[in-house]
Parts: structure tokens; sequence; C-alpha cells
């Protein structure tokens, strides 16, 4: 049957939505009823039917409105997406990665076939029909990288690993939280995260880094994290700030229902074969609040959290100016009664 | 220096003799005397291998007490921007084990640091000491344009007129801190605009 794909947008009119089944489905990031930084860091393994974990590389009903938006966004600014020129190599790991993932999980969508270096891939929802030599730049239209990240929801980034560090050598940035491809590309783990508050105090980073440069090919792993945005925009940078940040003062006891979006990012790391690489895709998920309390134990448990939370990470999240509103709007929706272990609603 | 910094703020030493034949020093206004004081330290006919390049700050001052160390080659330039064919060029015909010294303003560690890194000398192996103005250059985020010599905390932006948060994120390659807009969600909140960087 495949999936159905929604016309909708994330910027001007915001029409996105969720359906019911998307609903369902959403990575509620809390698993208990208050949030502080951890090395939350699981095997990236499939999950259960009908959850954004069916396949590795999710494709859902927002793929060709997502498509359409970077597209927006890369003509406007083509330096959100940038590969420093020893990266081709693992531009070309990343395309094998994705067409072979979007082929396996959604092949009513997505084919691809190899004769040798000769590959065909087909793209119905997008209309791409491509045959191309695979490590021959010139017989596609855009560099590896770029090509296939045009057509994969989410961001990605591309870290080279040397000198025990791994270092933001490439990207596709389009939909991120408030941070910079172009200033922190060429960076090093810890520098690009030198921003974040708290989490190097705790050691975080250092464990981080430990983990992630041992990844083993074939063995990819997962983590969440999350943030809030007003309307459902997925160009929330820092590029743009100045254009997206009047949004945070229009809040109101009225709209919060409507406006107010947690945006989970479901991050996954893996092992390219050739270059040595890690691929770090950040995929983006948005729900408005309207939405998410259609599952009580989500809306009592995100009331919790929100109103708990350290003012710093509200600070850091931008969480700061609508933060009461939003915690005032949540309580009437908790009782304050038991909400149950785990991520999924009941 | 500031309080508290973040992992992505440059630290800087002290400069310090390195072993090797060939040494090219870049500084900028008070950074020559980074240089005069190593050279206390330095083994003698140190500076026969060396190469000086300097740009005096607006006092003019300095000229003299490099040149007072003989090295082989000694340049006076009146910026960096008119240095930067010199540096290139000497750089691309540089042997191997050439050691690199840079001392002065943050924007000329900065910003030589970046032309290095272009030419293939990994950063951990170049000296460096920081000597005279906290002046900094500062990328905005917005429109992308170079403000340099930032004094003031906020700044506006020289090329888009922008209100800028100057923070302590910075790139080597751009060779710039970040700028970003202050009061982008309420543009009418103005906070008042404090010499932090004299």
């Amino acid at each position: 049957m495949g999936i159905t794909f929604r016309k909708e947008t994330f910027r001007d009119d915001f029409t996105f939505k969720n359906s019911p089944e998307h609903i369902r489905r959403f990575p509620f990031p809390f698993h208990e009823d208050s949030y502080m930084y951890a090395v939350n860091i699981e095997p990236h393994v499939v999950g259960p039917k009908g959850s954004v974990l069916e396949n590795l590389i999710d494709v859902d009903e927002h793929y060709v409105a997502e498509m359409q938006d970077r597209a927006l966004v890369l003509a406007e600014d083509p330096l959100r997406c940038q590969s420093l020129p020893h990266m081709t190599l693992a531009g070309w790991d990343l395309l094998e990665l994705l067409m072979e993932q979007q082929a396996l999980g959604y092949p009513e969508h997505f084919t691809l076939t190899r004769d040798g270096d000769r590959w065909r891939w087909i793209n119905r929802p997008l209309g791409i029909d491509d045959t191309f030599t695979f490590g021959d730049t010139s017989t596609l239209p855009y560099g590896p990288m770029e090509y296939i990240t045009r057509q994969s929801q989410g961001d990605f980034c591309i870290l080279d690993q040397r000198d025990g560090n791994l270092w933001m050598d490439a990207g596709m940035v389009t939909t991120q939280a408030d941070w910079s491809l172009d200033f922190d590309i060429g960076m090093n783990f810890f520098e690009w995260h030198a921003p974040v508050p708290l989490a190097h105090e705790k050691g975080i980073f250092v464990r981080a880094l430990k983990f992630l440069t041992n990844i083993q090919q074939g063995k990819p792993a997962r983590r969440l994290n999350w943030t809030m945005t007003i309307n459902p925009r997925l160009d929330t940078s820092p590029e743009n700030y100045h254009k997206w940040g009047p949004d945070r003062t229009t809040v109101t006891p009225e709209n919060v229902g409507d406006k107010v979006h947690l945006r989970v990012e479901l991050q996954s790391f893996w092992r390219l074969p050739r270059s040595n690489g890690i691929v770090f895709p950040i995929r983006c998920y948005l729900i408005k609040m309207d939405e998410l309390v259609t599952q009580p134990k989500w809306a009592r448990r995100l009331h919790r959290v929100l109103r708990d939370l350290p003012e710093e990470l509200a600070t850091y999240k931008g969480l700061t100016r609508y933060r009461p509103t939003l915690v005032e709007w949540l309580s009437k929706l908790d009782d304050g009664s038991a909400t149950s272990p785990g991520f999924g609603p009941d | 220096m500031a309080a508290k910094t973040i992992i992505s703020r440059p630290i800087y030493g002290t400069l310090s003799p390195q072993p090797g034949k060939h040494h090219l020093f870049l500084a900028d206004a008070e950074g020559a005397l980074a240089i005069v004081d190593m050279a206390k330290t330095a083994p003698l006919g140190f500076f026969d291998g060396a190469e000086i390049v300097f740009i005096p700050g607006p006092d003019g001052k300095h000229v003299a007490v490099l040149e007072a160390l003989k090295p082989a080659q000694f340049h006076v330039a009146p910026s960096f921007a008119s240095l930067l064919p010199r540096l290139k060029q000497t750089l691309a015909n540089a042997h191997m084990g050439l050691r690199l010294y840079l001392a002065g303003t943050e924007g000329l560690i900065g910003q030589a640091m970046q032309v290095a890194l272009e030419a293939g000398i990994d950063h951990t192996s170049m000296q460096t000491e920081h000597r005279g103005s906290l002046a900094r250059r500062m990328q905005c985020v917005h429109c992308k344009g170079i403000t340099e010599n930032v004094t003031t905390q906020p700044a506006t932006c020289s090329h888009c007129g922008l209100l800028l948060l100057v923070r302590d994120h910075y790139s080597r390659r751009l060779a710039a801190f970040q700028g970003v807009c202050i009061n982008a969600e309420d543009r009418s909140e103005i906070p008042p605009m404090e010499e932090a960087f004299p």
C-alpha cells in the first residue's frame, strides 16, 4: 500500500500536521517524569512495527514536503550543505547507505539496482529515475552527499575520524535546532559542542566520543534529543534567527496547543565502510501540543518535565519566554496520577 | 581573558624557541614584545634562520627592537591584507619543519593561523602568544559579514546593522568569533553596550 504523503508547509501558512497514526508513533523522548542530560546511547536496532524504528532509516508521511522545504532553504543559502575536499568518498558511503536502507524499508517507493559500478536509483515520490556510475561524481547532478540528502529526511553530518577525535567535515543541515554548519564545519567533537551548558562538566562528551570512535560497521547506535519550536518550522537556523525568533513572543494561553511544538531528534551514528568516517543523521520529528495531549500520559509527563527543568537548560533550549504559559496550559491536563514507565503512550 | 570560557575558545601560550632551522614569526603591535622576551631564552644563532614579519600598531612602535634581533629576513607590513600574498608564497615554498610563531592580537593570530591551516600546517604545532588588545574578529551568523576589532558587548554588525551577542564560540576556519542577534525575539529590547574587549 505505501505511505500517503501529505501536502503541507513548514513556513508561511504552516499547514504541517500529523495524522492520528503518526501521533501514536511519535518518538516521545521522556521515559520518566524528569529530564537531565545523560549518555543515552543505545544500539540502533529495528523496533516494533508501526514505530519510527520499524526501519533504521525512517521515511514518513512528511517526506515529500520536507524535501521541498529543504530545496527552498538551499536555494536561499547553499552554505547549508558543505563538504570539505577530503570527504567525497564518505559522501559515496552515505549515498550507498541511504539508497540501500530506503529501498529495503520502502520497496514500493524506492528501487536500487546495481550492475557493478553502474547503479540505477528510482525515487517514485520525488519522480527521480537516475542511472550513474558509483564513485564518479561527474555522473550525478550534485556531489554524492548533496544528491542523496536532497532525497532523505533529516540533517546529516559526516564526521572524519583522526587523532582520536571526530571532525565535522561535511554536512547537509537545513532543519537544525539553532546551530550553524557553516560556522562549525572543520571543528572537532569538543569544539562544536562547546556552547552546550552543563554537559562538559559532567564528562558527557568525553564518554560520548569514546563510544562514537569505537562504533563498528554494521552496528549503528542512536540517541534522542529534544527541544521546542514555535510553529512547525524546520529551518530554525541561527542564520535566520532574526526571522523566526519573534515567533517566541506570540505564544498565548489561547494558541499554545496549535503553536507550540515538541521537536525531537532521533540521532543515529553509523560507521562508513570505505572512508572510516561516521555519519550522524539527525532526524527531526515535530508534534504540536494539541496533538501530543491526545495521549494523556504524554500530557502529564511533559507537564512535569517542563515544570522542573533546570533554568540553565530552559535558557539553552530557548524556552524561557513561553515556558510559564506552556506549563500553566499543560498543568490543567495533569491530574497528578502516576505515569507508566517507558516512552510509549498508554 | 574572560573568567568563564568554552572549549572552542582559543587558548594561547607563551612563545618558546622550537628545535629546527627555519622559523617564521608573525606579530602585530605589542606582539613584538613576545618575540623579544622569547629571544632571551633562544640559543645562539637562532635568528640566523628566522624571518620576522611585523605589522606595527597605530603608535608605530617596536620596529627597532625586532630589527635588533638581526633575523635573516625582516619585513614590516602596513596591514594583514597587504601581507597576505607574501605570507601565502612563503608558506607554499616552505620546507618541511618550518616553525611558525604568532604573537599579538587575536585577530592577527587567528588570520595567520587560518592561512597556515590552508597551507597544511596543523594548528597544534603553531606557537602562539596573545599580547595587546582583546578586540575580537567577529562573523555575523546572519549576513556572514566580518567585523574587525570588536570591543563591545553587544556589538553592531558593520554590514547588516543587527545588534549581535559576541559569543566565545570560535571558528579557526573563519578566524572569527560568532555574533548572533541579541534581540532577535523582540527588537525593541536594547541591552546596554559595554566595553568588554578593550
